[in-house]
């Protein structure tokens, strides 16, 4: 077979596995999320030709029975739920997981690989076990209020489950190694000496955390962030076990959708919105980070 | 308990300090005792290992004593962590914050001790300006060379105006020829601050050229405390000797003993009259020591030689000059004027021995 001449031609086609794979498994399902959201709903699931915005449409109203819009906010609400629960989700795992990483780079080698070996551990078992087990702790009568009622502190139930509260638990566990492990990245690299430096130089312990350690640790702090925000936005693992149908957020709403409602349009529209939520919180961040290189100078 | 005399900026009293436990505990110092007065130039000298890092990292608050006191101007701080301690420390590796300025690194110390605004530009450029970095007010770390953050590290240290400084090594990562140009400015520093420094290092010169006393350290003890000339000219043991320039060991026996004064015999034909440092009796074995330049060679002399060794060192010449069968000595020889070494390998010579540059040791 003869190699195209043309250096232009050539580059392309070393690139072209890569741009393959980009093209088959993220731009096309993309493309056909954002086709389908246009398209009308099949009463069976999937979808029928035709254009319309009628998967939008229902995010922010309802037809009535005159065929006429109502704006209805219940979707409106579930979004801002979802932004909401996974912000709090994000700051849970953040005020948790820093001392965590920071403690794990305090300790010696072996002792290290052994905290980091404990943190992804919970990966290796299926997500809806692990979150079944919150069940049996926070349910009525559950790990938790059992001795508490036998030791007489409580009476009543402390109706954990199907809560906010239960949810934003479900989430900061899921997720709290995906915070846990680039901040202890960018901290395994700070110089204990810095610490030592601002020690000597009359700053005490909480100084030393705000003037040094956590300006240093700050890009790990921002990518577990946005690691930990992302997937807590559209989980629906966590939601729709902790939170029962009652507290439903994006994530078990778009999956709801394409299951059991079997509206392919309006799923995907709100797949969309989700995508448009992550995208402003990312260049929300680039934006941040650009202004601080150019503060820093480096 | 409280010192009473005011000018001694820092002592230890039996200072120990031991890491770890078990079958793995290690004595980093082994009960140092020492008085470092006020506005002093003070070196903590010796090998890697020898604790002089631990001795001042005591002094810092980065470790705690395993036994004994330390006190800081007749107060006792060992139990002080390091931000309550009027001591200040220039670390070996300069240890700048990366994310803050020169300006930023130099006025952490007054920001922290809560200062106000105007009074920390006023003190942050003054000490800029005293390591001569005025200039850099607005630079990050990464964008100066090794020299230049070695001076932001000293400003870092001096802007709060600690009653102590402590330097770690400071110059072991500069070149030559400004770890020479360092040494001069920070003995200027510390004479126009008057602020007592306490320097470590293992360079023999550095601690000869700066210090008003040093104290040489081995094996977690002081073996020597005493300002530069005493510590080179009288050498109180072995490690002493050894470890400041260069040195001969005669193994001697001594044959006579006349007030202050011991004959102590080397060979058949070569005994030297030697001050006594300790109580001897006839016939106990010593070690002397004669430094290299304090012999002397001549066409001939008392004591024959022969030159079996000449390596030229550019202002000296270094013999090794056999003069029995199991007696080699080191001798430094100047240069002449013509720039050649006056003697050759193979040569006879006279070696020069004055009794006056023997010193006895105790082992």
């Amino acid at each position: 077979m003869e190699l195209p001449r043309n250096p232009v031609t050539r580059r392309w086609l070393g690139l072209a596995p890569a741009l393959i794979t980009i093209g088959v498994f993220m731009i096309l399902p993309m493309f056909i999320l954002l086709v389908f959201s246009f398209m009308e709903a099949d009463p069976y699931g999937g979808v029928d030709a035709g254009f319309t915005f009628e998967g939008y449409i229902q995010i922010l109203y309802e037809r009535d029975f005159d065929d006429l819009l109502q704006f209805d906010a219940t979707y409106l609400n579930i979004i801002g739920r979802s932004v909401v629960l996974a912000s709090l989700a994000t700051l849970g795992c953040l005020v948790l997981g820093l001392p965590v990483a920071y403690f794990i780079t305090r300790q010696n080698a072996r002792t290290q690989s052994m905290l980091l070996f404990l943190i992804t551990l919970p990966f290796w078992t299926n997500l809806l076990v692990r979150t079944y087990a919150w069940i049996l702790i926070l349910a009525t009568d559950g790990v938790i209020e059992q001795p508490l009622k036998f030791l007489g502190v409580i009476d009543d139930s402390l109706d954990m489950m199907y809560t906010n509260g239960a949810v934003g638990i479900g989430l900061v566990y899921t997720y709290i190694p995906l915070m846990v492990l680039p901040i202890y990245a960018s901290l395994e690299k700070l110089d204990f000496r810095l610490i030592e430096a601002a020690h000597d130089l009359y700053a005490d312990r909480i100084m030393v955390a705000r003037q040094v350690i956590i300006p240093l640790a700050a890009p790990g702090i921002i990518a577990g962030c946005i690691l930990v925000f992302v997937p807590s936005l559209g989980a629906f693992v966590a939601p729709d076990l902790l939170g029962g149908g009652r507290k439903l957020m994006m994530g078990s709403l778009i999956q709801t959708q394409f299951a059991s409602a079997r509206n392919w349009p309006f799923g995907s529209a709100l797949a969309i919105c989700l995508l448009a939520i992550v995208m402003i919180t990312l260049m929300y961040q680039a934006r941040i980070a650009a202004r601080r290189r150019a503060e820093t100078g480096s | 308990m409280t010192e009473t005399n005011k000018s001694i900026a820092v002592s230890g009293r039996n200072v120990v300090k031991q890491f770890g436990s078990g079958d793995h505990l290690v004595t980093a110092l082994g009960g140092v005792s020492l008085e470092i007065d006020d506005n002093e130039f003070f070196t903590l000298l010796g090998p890697s290992g020898c604790g002089k890092t631990t001795l001042l990292r005591l002094i810092a608050g980065f470790e705690m004593p395993t036994e004994g006191e330390i006190f800081l101007f007749g107060e006792e701080i060992e139990d002080l962590p390091p931000h309550k301690r009027s001591i200040n420390t220039v670390f070996q590796h300069y240890a700048l914050f990366p994310h803050m300025t020169v300006g930023e690194n130099v006025g952490f110390g007054l920001r922290m001790q809560g200062h106000n605004d105007a009074d920390i530009a006023k003190r942050v450029e003054e000490s800029l300006a005293l390591a001569k970095m005025g200039r850099f007010i607005n630079r990050k770390p990464v964008q100066l060379s090794g020299g230049q953050q070695q001076r932001v590290a000293l400003a870092r240290a001096l802007a709060p105006r600690p009653k102590v400084l402590l330097l770690d090594e400071p110059l072991s990562a500069l070149d030559l020829k400004l770890r020479q140009a360092m040494r001069v400015e920070l003995k200027t520093l510390q004479r126009e601050t008057g602020i007592t420094f306490i320097f470590v290092t293992h360079d023999q010169e550095e601690a000869l050229t700066m210090s008003d006393r040093i104290a040489v350290m081995s094996e977690g003890q002081i073996q020597q405390i005493g300002g530069p000339q005493d510590i080179y000219e009288r050498p109180i043991n072995r490690f002493v000797a050894d470890f400041i320039g260069d040195t001969n060991f005669l193994e001697a026996e001594i044959s006579s003993i006349e007030d202050d004064f011991a004959n102590c015999r080397v060979s058949n034909d070569l005994s030297f009259k030697v001050q006594s440092i300790a109580q001897h009796n006839k016939g106990d074995k010593v070690t002397l020591a004669i430094r290299p330049e304090k012999i002397s060679l001549a066409q001939s002399g008392e004591v024959q030689g022969r030159i079996t060794d000449a390596v030229y060192l550019g202002t000296d010449t270094s013999y090794s000059v056999a003069i029995s069968d199991d007696i080699t000595l080191s001798v430094r020889d100047q240069i002449d004027l013509t720039g050649h070494a006056r003697f050759t390998a193979g040569d006879l010579v006279g070696v020069g021995l004055s009794a006056d540059a023997v010193r006895m040791l105790i082992d």
